[in-house]
């Protein structure tokens, strides 16, 4: 038995203390001792991204770190993303799209689809199917998530759904010369 | 999957970090970025008694142009490489190698020097070191030290790093006008470990290369240059028969391992493609950096 | 009251509309309540000490040091469970003379593969059980592992059953036709072998199972991710002699099934015995590690086949040899014998040769368990069948678009038997063949694969055509002596304010059966979506049924939620006829009123009617009693199965230097009868695919030479992820089953049906100028190099 660990971590913008066995992961302590069950773990290894949670704004796993680690420092999950009607745009699309099947992976999904366009990002659909390279879907064979993230990406952009403006869907990776 | 239990330190200093160590009665292990030391915890592959996390160590961040050399602080992140004027400006081959690293996530947290002194067969940044003649700056119980990255990958997991060290920056020449740098791997998926992988940096006399470094990772049981490649190519211009030479050049070069994907033969097959591929991106003509970033 | 499929453009037309899945909002804002996230007062974790042996015999096992540990409240070995655990044995009647020895939640005497649980530790929290199980210490004496398909039947195979007496759990022989003449007078044989690598589902949120036992009541409920809580109903309670009307099952969100949920696992009904054992709620969810060595695994198939055909590309005949390898015992309830059985049936199924034959030979080996998962067998067969057609059509110089245009069952044959004694009662070969051609621009793609050949790079194009299972009857499991429905059952009823629940057996897992089964309801009574509220998933709420496995859901689910909400529409106008002193059969609902047939006109809201049968039923005549729920019950009676169908393509450019193949483009025409939601169908079948071309490119269960799973984690078992999966367009022929008024047949298997088949067939097409070509799936870079001569 380890000494536990006083940490005080700003989530979903309340402050949260609580003391923590050090070996508690990130993930766990979210999903077991605040009840934010949206975060959910599909490897415990950072490799199927099911446990995407932001940490001062970036995308980390959750099982990749403990919770110890992130005392002192803001961290939001799906729950603080869908209250603050962050992505609102993305929920809707997806779920218009049905970019989602059985929605283990879809918390990560979406953890990814935000930090890709936080930045006012206009990618092409490769380039979303990069940034989705560290998320495991195994229902939907992820052209749904594509379709819908490069749908806000265009709406985000004011940029009318063809393919002139924004380069979005233009591309097929089918080069023909 | 539950890490066994021990505990944990923070501290903010490298000289904290080492007392820490100094303390420790049993098994520890410093944490930085966490990427790859959390997992085997996880599976308990390892079960330090104490974690001391070096995560917030000030001294150990920052990327800054230090009397002609770029001075990249340990706990850089991978993603940073990304975006960071100063490694695109004086060490591209960093922001090259960086998008091959895993997966957006684990880049926003990864640190190079987690990578470097880790030394994962399969990780980009030993291998990008390798080729760039970098210097590794090191604190340990005995003192601060530099060590070439030359010789410092020795095995699977083996490093010239001492019990105690800490790797606190990578030291790395600046890029000069008529260097150039490529960097490619095959990997079955992105983001995936890659079956070979190829980090190049070299400069230009005209058209003939002047000097070259060719480092592999995933092709032995360390990241390795090719220096009987690198003799090949040296103060020759890039022509079929020189790549093709240098392509021969790698079964002296590397040391090739078998795994679940694929054997040594093929290991050894697929980096002379590599090679050939990565050296048709690293031209004298080429933007500074060459290769798929 | 008419079906509106028929017209769409009718006023309460949802059947055939994409309306986006209402539950999925839930999903998308995290607030998914899958097991994994369930906690109960005072519950307990288990974790397993496994097996590090793929054979072994226990001879001691030592647990007192970890009942002593922090937070250990009880620690269990396998014979603590026999004394509560009745022994179960995988076989079914149908399948004759299969064998498999008796199995117990824990190993007793002795382990069969690498991974198996052997002692069971509960605490606190699921770090303290595992590092309890750190100090369970157990002696094992190494046997001689069954590792390898030949050495499982060699005469002098060690025995991993010895009372069995063999290594081979089942044998069986089609014959039909004259196989002999139709080879022996070809233009043209093609004979192959063909492996087909391990894999599993890996379905991202892992096996999970709370089980909670209340002594005081004899009461089980269980909270499980599961496919079919019915069937785990009839099993808890059998097993454990429970009353079967005091255990619950219940699934809620399940993060993906795929057919792996649906199995008995040693663990899960391990838990349900702990919780008897400690009075309190138990929990286990299976970690990724566990998961990879106690999933069931699938395929693992090596066949040899040929192929008779005349100079004209006509097939005379088919010869097939099977020998899967299944796990140390057949799996429960639903055997592991199966997929080899659906291989050998399916092989050859689109068409028409009468000469067939086939041997199937199903051994037990120290692996895991193999069993169904998505489109059992489906894969294997058609990979076999159009590998064989592709072969043919090469040497014959004919186009694979032609050959198999010369050989399909077509629209005048039907209903047609196969070879093997399948029913169609009608499928659209010739439909979806030419759509697929049009679909995809055949004649550009080749044109354009020439040019790219000219310019060195190896483009290749894949056709498949498949037949799918769907809508099992009781011929499916029940024959055999299953306590697995085949019908469901379903409860509509009208809330006061003239809303309505339905609750049915079918269940959700993402695939949008509550939406369905919302959109047939609301069209059947003329009420909006968001007026129907669907429940699944509860075996105290719901009616009995199959619930989810062999593309049943839309088919079988559907066609019950269609009657029962007629049954309910009928009792609805009969009270409006009464309280409208009008005709019954001159009303009809829509917009959530009583109308006027004929004009429309609304007469009375659903809402009104409602009030008047809930709180004033004075006002009704004393012989009217109105009954405003519904109980409801379906089962197929037509054909055992209703057969879908339609043809894949498949577009590849393989890198002939490295063995990597970049997957272009796949292309889907498919016919599952009537559509119902096309979006949510067209997602069934990208899924599908995705998961086809995981096996044809990526997945594959590594075993060493003595048992041991050598990529058993997500690092190192390749799912396949979004920068290497393809854009998937699709189409659909829609041929309605005549068997249901619904007409609906299953298509979630479809895709990985033929997904696999047609990039075999691509990555051949692309390697064919080389004059060298691959049999073996996943096609990874190592095999393609090594066919291409680099080793």
């Amino acid at each position: 038995m380890s000494v536990l660990a006083s940490v005080s971590i700003t989530v979903n913008g309340q402050v949260v203390q609580a003391l923590v066995e050090p070996r508690t992961s990130l993930a766990d302590f979210l999903r077991n001792d605040l009840g934010l069950t949206g975060t959910h773990l599909g490897c415990e290894m950072g490799v199927c991204g099911a446990c995407l949670v932001l940490l001062e704004d970036r995308a980390v796993h959750a099982c990749l770190m403990y919770a110890v680690q992130a005392h002192g420092l803001g961290v939001e999950t799906i729950e603080g993303l869908s209250e603050r009607r962050a992505i609102a745009d993305l929920q809707q699309a997806f779920h218009e799209r049905n970019a989602l099947q059985c929605g283990f992976c879809t918390p990560g999904v979406l953890v990814t689809a935000y930090e890709l366009l936080s930045n006012g990002a206009c990618p092409s659909r490769a380039e979303i199917r990069d940034a989705l390279s560290g998320n495991y879907c195994r229902c939907t064979g992820y052209e749904a998530i594509v379709d819908a993230i490069g749908q806000v990406a265009r709406g985000r952009a004011k940029v009318p759904n063809t393919p002139a403006g924004c380069k979005i869907g233009s591309d097929t990776d089918e080069t023909v010369s | 999957m539950k890490a066994r239990a021990f505990d944990y330190v923070r501290v903010s200093t490298i000289d904290d970090a080492l007392a820490a160590c100094a303390r420790a009665s049993g098994d520890f292990c410093y944490l930085a970025g966490g990427q790859s030391v959390v997992p085997s915890l996880s599976l308990r592959l390892q079960a330090p008694q104490l974690v001391i996390d070096i995560s917030r160590i000030k001294e150990m961040r920052g990327i800054a142009l230090i009397d002609g050399a770029l001075r990249i602080g340990a706990l850089t992140r991978h993603a940073e490489m990304l975006i960071s004027p100063e490694i695109a400006r004086h060490a591209p081959l960093l922001r090259l190698a960086a998008p091959h690293i895993a997966h957006p996530a684990i880049r926003n947290k990864g640190t190079i020097g987690g990578s470097i002194a880790l030394a994962d067969p399969a990780a980009e940044f030993p291998a990008v070191v390798l080729a760039l003649d970098a210097e590794l700056e090191i604190a340990g119980p005995d003192g601060r030290r530099r060590a070439k990255a030359d010789g410092f990958f020795k095995g699977i997991y083996e490093t010239g790093l001492e019990p105690g060290e800490i790797l606190t920056a990578i030291i790395v020449p600046q890029f000069g006008e008529n260097d150039r740098c490529a960097f490619d791997e095959l990997a079955r998926r992105h983001g995936d470990y890659a079956l070979v992988g190829c980090a190049i940096q070299g400069r230009f006399a005209g058209n003939d290369v002047e000097a070259i470094r060719i480092a592999f990772l995933s092709a032995g049981p360390t990241q390795k240059r090719a220096r009987n490649a690198e003799v090949v190519i040296t103060g020759h211009r890039l022509s079929p028969k020189t790549i093709a030479d240098a392509q021969s050049a790698l079964e002296l070069d590397l040391d090739p391992t078998e795994d679940e994907q694929t054997t040594a033969t093929m290991r050894l097959h697929l980096a002379r493609v590599l090679l050939g591929r990565v050296l048709g991106q690293f031209s004298c003509d080429s933007p500074r950096g060459g290769g798929r970033a | 009251m008419s079906l509106s499929p028929h017209k769409p453009d009718s006023p309460n037309a949802l059947i055939g509309r994409s309306v986006a899945r209402p539950n999925a909002k839930r999903l998308l804002a995290g607030r998914g309540r899958y097991v994994t996230d369930i906690q109960l007062p005072r519950m307990l974790h288990a974790a397993f000490v496994r097996s590090p042996y793929a054979h072994a015999n226990i001879v001691s096992i030592d647990t007192s040091c970890a009942a002593t540990m922090r937070g250990v409240c009880l620690v269990a070995t396998g014979e603590d469970l026999a004394k509560l655990c009745k022994p179960w044995v995988g076989t079914l009647d149908h399948f004759a003379g299969m064998k498999s020895p008796p199995q117990l939640p824990l190993a007793v005497g002795k382990v069969v593969w690498a991974g198996q649980a052997v002692v069971a530790v509960v605490a606190g929290t699921r770090a303290q059980a595992e590092d309890a199980i750190e100090h369970v210490a157990i002696e094992f004496e190494e046997l001689e592992p069954v590792i390898d398909i030949d050495a499982a039947r060699a005469i002098d195979a060690t025995l991993i059953n010895p009372d069995l007496g063999s290594n081979v759990a089942f044998h069986a022989k089609i014959e039909s036709g004259n196989v002999e003449d139709a080879f022996r007078d070809a233009a043209a044989v093609i004979e192959k072998a063909y492996l087909f690598g391990r894999h599993t589902a890996v379905t991202l949120e892992p096996r999970a199972i709370i089980a909670d036992y209340d002594p005081t009541e004899e009461r089980l409920t269980v909270h499980h991710s599961t496919q079919t809580p019915y069937q785990f109903q009839d099993l808890y309670s059998r097993h454990y002699g429970l009353r079967e009307a005091r255990v619950r099952v219940v699934a809620p969100d399940v993060g993906g099934s795929f057919g792996m949920k649906l199995h008995v696992y040693h663990e899960d009904m391990a838990v349900v015995g702990l919780s008897i054992m400690s009075g309190r709620p138990v929990k286990f969810v299976a970690d990724r590690i566990e998961s990879f060595v106690s999933d069931i695994h699938a395929r693992d198939h090596r066949i040899k086949a040929r192929i008779a055909v005349e100079a004209d590309g006509i097939i005379r005949g088919m010869d097939v040899d099977d020998v899967t390898a299944v796990g140390p015992f057949s799996t429960y309830p639903r055997t592991s014998v199966v997929e080899g059985n659906q291989v050998v049936r399916l092989i050859g199924a689109p068409y028409r040769f009468r000469n067939y034959r086939a041997n199937l030979d199903v051994v037990f080996q120290n692996k895991v368990q193999t069993s169904q998962y998505r489109a059992v067998g489906h894969p294997i067969a058609f990979a076999v069948t159009e590998a064989l057609v592709d072969s043919a059509a090469r040497k014959l110089g004919i186009d694979p678009f032609e050959m198999r245009r010369r050989n399909i069952v077509t629209q005048d044959m039907y209903p047609y038997t196969s070879p093997t004694g399948y029913k169609f009662e009608r499928l659209s070969h010739e439909a979806c063949l030419d759509k697929l051609h049009a679909l995809m621009d055949y004649p550009r793609l080749r044109r354009e694969q020439a040019e790219f050949r000219r310019r060195g790079i190896h483009r290749g194009i894949g056709i498949a055509m498949f037949v799918e299972i769907t809508n099992p009857s009781p011929a499916f499991y029940g024959v055999g002596g299953a306590r697995i429905s085949a019908q469901d059952g379903a409860v509509v009823k009208v809330t006061p304010s003239g809303e309505v629940h339905c609750l049915i057996s079918v269940g959700e897992h993402g695939q949008g059966t509550e939406t369905i089964v919302g959109q047939i309801i609301a069209e059947q009574l003329g009420i909006p979506m968001d007026a129907v509220r669907v429940f699944t998933g509860d075996t105290d709420i719901t009616p009995h049924g199959g619930a989810n496995w062999a593309c049943r859901g839309a088919g079988i689910g559907g066609e019950t939620a269609l009657q029962a909400g007629r049954a309910l529409k009928r009792n609805l106008l009969a009270v409006a006829a009464i309280i409208l002193q009008a005709r019954l059969e001159d009303l009809d609902m829509r917009d959530g009123e009583v109308v006027d047939a004929a004009t429309g006109i609304p007469r009375i809201s659903l809402a009104e009617i409602a009030r008047i049968c809930y709180f004033r039923s004075d006002t009704l005549p004393r012989d009217v009693t109105p009954q405003l729920s519904v109980a409801h019950h379906y089962s197929p009676k037509g054909y055992p199965f209703a057969f879908t169908n339609g043809v894949q393509a498949c577009h590849v450019e393989v890198d002939v230097e490295t063995g990597f193949v970049k997957i272009l483009k796949v292309w889907v025409v498919e016919d599952c009868g009537r559509i119902i939601n096309p979006m949510l169908v067209e997602e069934q079948v990208r899924g599908g695919v995705v998961q086809g071309l995981g096996a044809a490119f990526f997945e594959e269960c590594l075993y060493s030479d003595n048992g041991q799973l050598r990529n058993g984690s997500l690092a190192d078992y390749l799912v396949p992820m979004a920068g290497e999966m393809p854009d998937i367009e699709i189409a659909h022929v829609e041929t309605p089953t005549l068997d249901t008024e619904l007409g609906a047949k299953g298509c979630g298997e479809a895709g990985t049906a033929a997904a696999s088949a047609a990039a075999m067939n691509a990555v051949n097409d692309a390697i064919a100028p080389l004059g060298v070509s691959v049999s073996q799936i996943p096609m990874t870079p190592q095999r393609l190099l090594r066919v291409l001569g680099y080793a």
